[in-house]
């Protein structure tokens, strides 16, 4: 009987058998580990932020690895795999642990929440490999967790709360009660801006923290109404956003304060409609209507998806190509050599103006301070925003000298 | 400013409002797994999805069929019920002689299938159902601002509710079941058909969960997941209540619910907990239940 | 009992080679479910108890050992020691309440204090939220063995699987187990043989509970990560999948149950995405109606069929 057991035991232990472990190298003219370069799109499929990033992301790096290959014929092939984090740092770090393990996987990208950023930047830097944030905002990515082996790509909550927070304050929205998704991103934006809201003179009279994916806000803004603040900061972003707005609506109380969504993408204008949104100033490192190049590319990415692109999904194209040129330069995918010439060459796209990395991983471009239409001023389908100003990188981002971030030489 | 204890009456009273909103959905789910639990010994643990598919199936039906949300009040329970009914033919009933743990189980089981089923089709993110036009706005009392769906979802649970009860404790029918729950054998050979009367309470019980999750499917989001947040703490509802009788269910129902409400304003932080500390008081004091008896 | 013994040699000597043919951190992930689920079934199969909470102080271990060692700087075998004993005393006060009820009652009040618990962790400071405990270092087993690497890691993972399970097997199979046993056969005759029945539920209940902090505790440390879901009801769900179906009751059932279970979510995950929820309830659903024995029980009742036991 025991030796059945036994069998019973063996075949269940050894079904994974075939995952095994091979990392040989074979040097051809580019020194490339399993001689592909092999990039892992890690994004959120089925949850709050999905649009924002999602199955958008997949196609977006997909076009990026295409026309890098149709304009500089590379002689090495690239590969690309994707997974779902689900929003749970542990399923995103342990993934990226079996794809850097078992994958040969060189590079992660998206990673749209700051929670499993933080956790794969740790696993990234202990394999000695790349990852590229950029969907998540914690300014913690290139701060006390900045990494030599991660870049933080389209924007952060300090960028974020320093055009858009500001412009707000200066407007007269004087006093701020925050809603805060409770995580890493939530926190860094709520302090980022309650910082900006001090800075110019304004008072933050109280927050209040809600799950990620709350299924109703009623309560929370009760607590935000109680407060009497102006403005009521949203430092919360995709479909939390969407149904903290809606709620605000349902309760009257968008009658006597006013609401900041502090991160608002494209979709969510979308989603909500420009007569819930009308007036909204925010934040944005991309638009898709801003000029002809990046027009262009959103009629390709729109005739794909159906939808056009968000500041992450045009940053991922970007990322993935600024990527992929630097392992061409450096003739490796070894990770020090491409993070070296990622850092060292700048970068101009139709997503990054003025674009380049800094030392802490911090990529800077020229980011816009926007305002949401009137329905009666948007003459086609998603003609949403009005660039009201153009806030260089340097100034939009955490000025390098207040960085804690031990990368960086003082 | 009117305040109390430092709280401006217009938030305390808002947050009561919710709390009974919240308590609402406690006592009508409270309730259907008391009158399950009473009839088939099972605790069921499918609740929870049963209410999210309330809501769904409201969702689907405006979303893919034009059905608005009164037909669907009545249309979405009825499929509910069904449904309910399909899964004690097919899967409960070879269980009712075994421990009943294997019934908690079976309906875990089910809840992780349904929920799956759910999210593989919709993603975790809710979808969004408006307040029908009758209902939406509000109405500003002074001291606070009641929006009229909220009202009525407090005004509805709370008729069905007691037209439960009366139901069961003073029609001829409940009569019936009070008996076959005392003893089935006995009411069998007094020629009343206790298999089905089993079948049909497991489908009204489904019926209520999903009555319930088409109430909430404009006040939350409609979420795979909006089942499992709930059916916790409504399992702990039972604890305290205990599952002795149907007034006890819908009463700590609402009561705990509004003790929610009221931890939101004093303690936001305990909002989540303080249902999980009343019961682990009640167990120390009185480990049957505010209205349980001694097994 | 030559027999046995030859037996769990053989499946020590797998577990030996195992990992240089597979994936070492799946290999040390299904040890850890398969102790978590051995301890369970300490509590299920052998005394009658279905706690739907267990994942409290699978969670509870992970938290502490991974906040010891990253933030009080323990080495690691303090800090999933610690992890261990704070599982059990938490143990200790769900045990007291819960075993005031029974039967379903039971299952109910253990599922409404993890879920309190989870809230907790939720909320508390030091967990990191929905971020979690993240970077817990390995450290050095010992001030001597390096644990970063996988192997070393692996290996020690392997001893502290083989001492859980040998204690589980010394307690099932000394008096206090037979106790346990008559106590899930027939409670109210235990008590009337004079046995003080709620003590040794709780004392069950104890070391169950600290055995599954060891797995949780062991588990952070491979994944150098405490998190949510590892206190979340959906693993108090597992653990009761994994031991159902390998066989509830049974001395290997739990392992195979979690081999299984582990191996199935781990292939799947990447083929049909969040289908993998469905096919766990699937299981669930079959085992409960036609599989109750479990893939263990059934094998051994086969056996005992074709040659009479």
């Amino acid at each position: 009987m025991r030796s059945k057991l036994l069998k019973v035991a063996l075949a269940a232990l050894l079904i994974p058998a075939t995952n095994l472990v091979s990392a040989e190298t074979k040097p051809a003219a580019m020194k490339l580990s399993n001689n592909v370069v092999k990039i892992g799109v890690l994004t959120d499929m089925s949850g709050v932020y999905s649009d924002l990033g999602g199955q958008g992301a997949v196609t977006a790096v997909q076009m990026a690895i295409d026309d890098f290959k149709a304009e500089y014929k590379p002689k090495f092939n690239i590969e690309m795999v994707y997974a779902d984090h689900q929003n749970k740092a542990d399923v995103g770090s342990n993934k990226v642990r079996e794809w850097y393990d078992t994958e040969g996987v060189d590079m992660v990208t998206d990673l749209l929440n700051s929670g499993v950023s933080l956790a794969v930047g740790k696993v990234t830097q202990e394999k000695k490999r790349i990852a590229i944030f950029v969907g998540s905002g914690s300014t913690r990515l290139t701060d006390q967790d900045c990494t030599p082996n991660t870049i933080h790509y389209a924007y952060d909550t300090y960028a974020l709360a320093n055009v858009a927070g500001k412009a707000i304050v200066k407007n007269g929205g004087d006093s701020w009660f925050f809603l805060t998704a409770d995580y890493a991103f939530g926190h860094s934006l709520e302090k980022d801006t309650a910082d900006v809201v001090k800075a110019n003179g304004g008072k933050v009279l109280g927050s209040v923290r809600h799950p990620l994916n709350a299924s109703d806000f009623s309560s929370y803004l009760l607590q935000a109404q109680a407060s009497k603040s102006k403005i009521i900061g949203l430092a919360n972003a995709g479909g939390d956003t969407i149904n903290a707005i809606k709620a605000a609506s349902e309760f009257g109380i968008t009658k006597n304060q006013q609401l900041a969504g502090l991160l608002m993408f494209i979709t969510d204008i979308h989603a909500l409609g420009l007569q819930t949104t009308q007036g909204m100033l925010l934040t944005s490192g991309f638009y898709w209507d801003k000029d002809d190049e990046t027009r262009k590319f959103s009629k390709r990415f729109f005739d794909k998806t159906k939808r056009n692109p968000t500041m992450v999904q045009a940053g991922d194209y970007s990322a993935v190509t600024t990527y992929l040129k630097a392992v061409m330069a450096a003739g490796t995918d070894e990770a020090a050599a491409v993070m070296a010439k990622m850092k060292s060459t700048p970068i101009n796209d139709f997503f990054a103006r003025n674009g380049k990395i800094r030392e802490n991983g911090r990529m800077i471009h020229d980011m816009y301070l926007m305002q949401v239409k009137k329905p009666s001023e948007s003459k086609y389908p998603w003609d949403y925003y009005e660039i009201k100003s153009v806030v260089s990188g340097e100034d939009a981002f955490q000025p390098l000298s207040a960085s804690q971030c031990p990368l960086v030489k003082k | 400013m009117t305040s109390f204890f430092d709280i401006p009456i217009q938030a305390l009273m808002g947050q009561l409002m919710l709390g009974l909103v919240n308590g609402s959905f406690y006592a009508i789910l409270s309730l259907g797994l008391a009158v399950i639990f009473g009839m088939l010994n099972i605790i069921n643990f499918a609740h929870g999805a049963l209410y999210m598919m309330g809501a769904f199936l409201a969702w689907m039906a405006l979303d893919y069929l034009g059905i608005g949300y009164w037909p669907a009040l009545i249309l979405v329970p009825l499929a509910i019920g069904v449904f309910g009914v399909l899964i004690e033919r097919t899967m409960l009933r070879w269980l009712y002689k075994l421990d009943h743990l294997y019934g908690l189980l079976l309906t875990f089981g089910l809840a992780l299938v349904i929920e799956g089923l759910f999210i593989n089709a919709y993603g975790v993110s809710g979808q969004p159902y408006q307040i029908p036009a009758e209902l939406a706005g509000g109405f500003n009392l002074g001291f606070m601002f009641l929006p009229y769906y909220r009202g009525w979802v407090i005004f509805a649970s709370l008729l069905v509710c007691f037209a439960t009860w009366y139901g069961i404790e003073k029609t001829r029918l409940g009569a019936y079941l009070r008996a076959a729950t005392e003893n089935p054998k006995l009411t069998q050979a007094f020629g009343i058909n206790v298999p089905i009367m089993v079948m049909l309470t497991y489908g009204f019980g489904a019926a209520l969960a999903g009555f319930a999750g088409v109430l909430a499917a404009p006040v939350i989001q409609v979420s795979p997941l909006m089942g499992s947040h709930l059916i916790i703490t409504v399992f702990a509802v039972v604890v305290i209540g205990g599952m002795g009788s149907i007034m006890g269910s819908i009463v700590t129902g609402l009561g705990l619910g509004v003790v929610e409400g009221i931890t939101n304003l004093v303690y936001p932080a305990a909002s989540n907990t303080v249902v999980f500390v009343i019961m682990a008081i009640v167990l120390m004091m009185r480990p049957a239940g505010l209205f349980g008896k001694e097994q | 009992m030559n027999r046995t013994a030859i037996a769990y040699l053989a499946l020590l000597a797998v577990g030996v080679v195992l990992p240089f043919f597979v994936y070492p951190i799946l290999v040390m992930k299904v040890l850890c479910f398969a102790l978590f689920a051995c301890a369970f079934n300490l509590l299920l199969g052998y005394t009658g108890l279905l706690s739907f909470g267990h994942a409290a102080f699978f969670g509870t271990a992970a938290y502490v050992a991974g906040y010891a060692i990253k933030g009080w700087g323990f080495p690691p075998e303090l800090g999933i020691l610690a992890g261990t004993v704070a599982s059990a005393l938490l143990g200790w006060v769900v045990g007291s309440l819960a075993i005031r009820r029974t039967g379903i009652y039971f299952a109910m009040v253990t599922l409404a204090l993890a879920q309190m618990v989870y809230f907790i962790f939720l909320q508390a400071p030091f967990t990191g939220g929905e971020d979690g405990l993240q970077g817990v270092p390995r450290g050095k087993l010992l001030g001597l063995i390096n644990l970063s690497n996988d192997l070393n890691l692996y290996y020690f993972v392997l001893a502290i699987f083989v001492f859980g399970f040998c204690l589980i097997y010394r307690t099932i199979h000394s008096p206090f187990g037979q106790i346990l046993k008559a106590i899930r056969e027939n409670e109210p005759r235990a008590i009337s043989l004079g046995y003080d029945v709620a003590k040794y539920k709780l004392l069950a209940f104890v070391l169950s509970a600290g055995l599954s902090g060891l797995a949780g505790a062991t588990k952070m440390l491979v994944f150098k990560f405490a998190t949510l879901t590892d206190a979340h009801w959906h693993s108090s769900g597992e653990v009761v999948l994994m031991t159902i179906l390998g066989g509830m009751g049974t001395v290997l059932g739990p392992v195979v149950g979690s081999s299984t279970i582990v191996t199935l979510q781990n292939e799947l995950a990447d083929k049909v995405g969040s289908l993998v929820t469905v096919i766990m309830g699937l299981i669930f659903v079959v085992c409960v109606l036609a599989f109750r024995r479990g893939i263990v029980g059934e094998i051994s009742a086969l056996y005992k069929r074709m040659f009479g036991g």
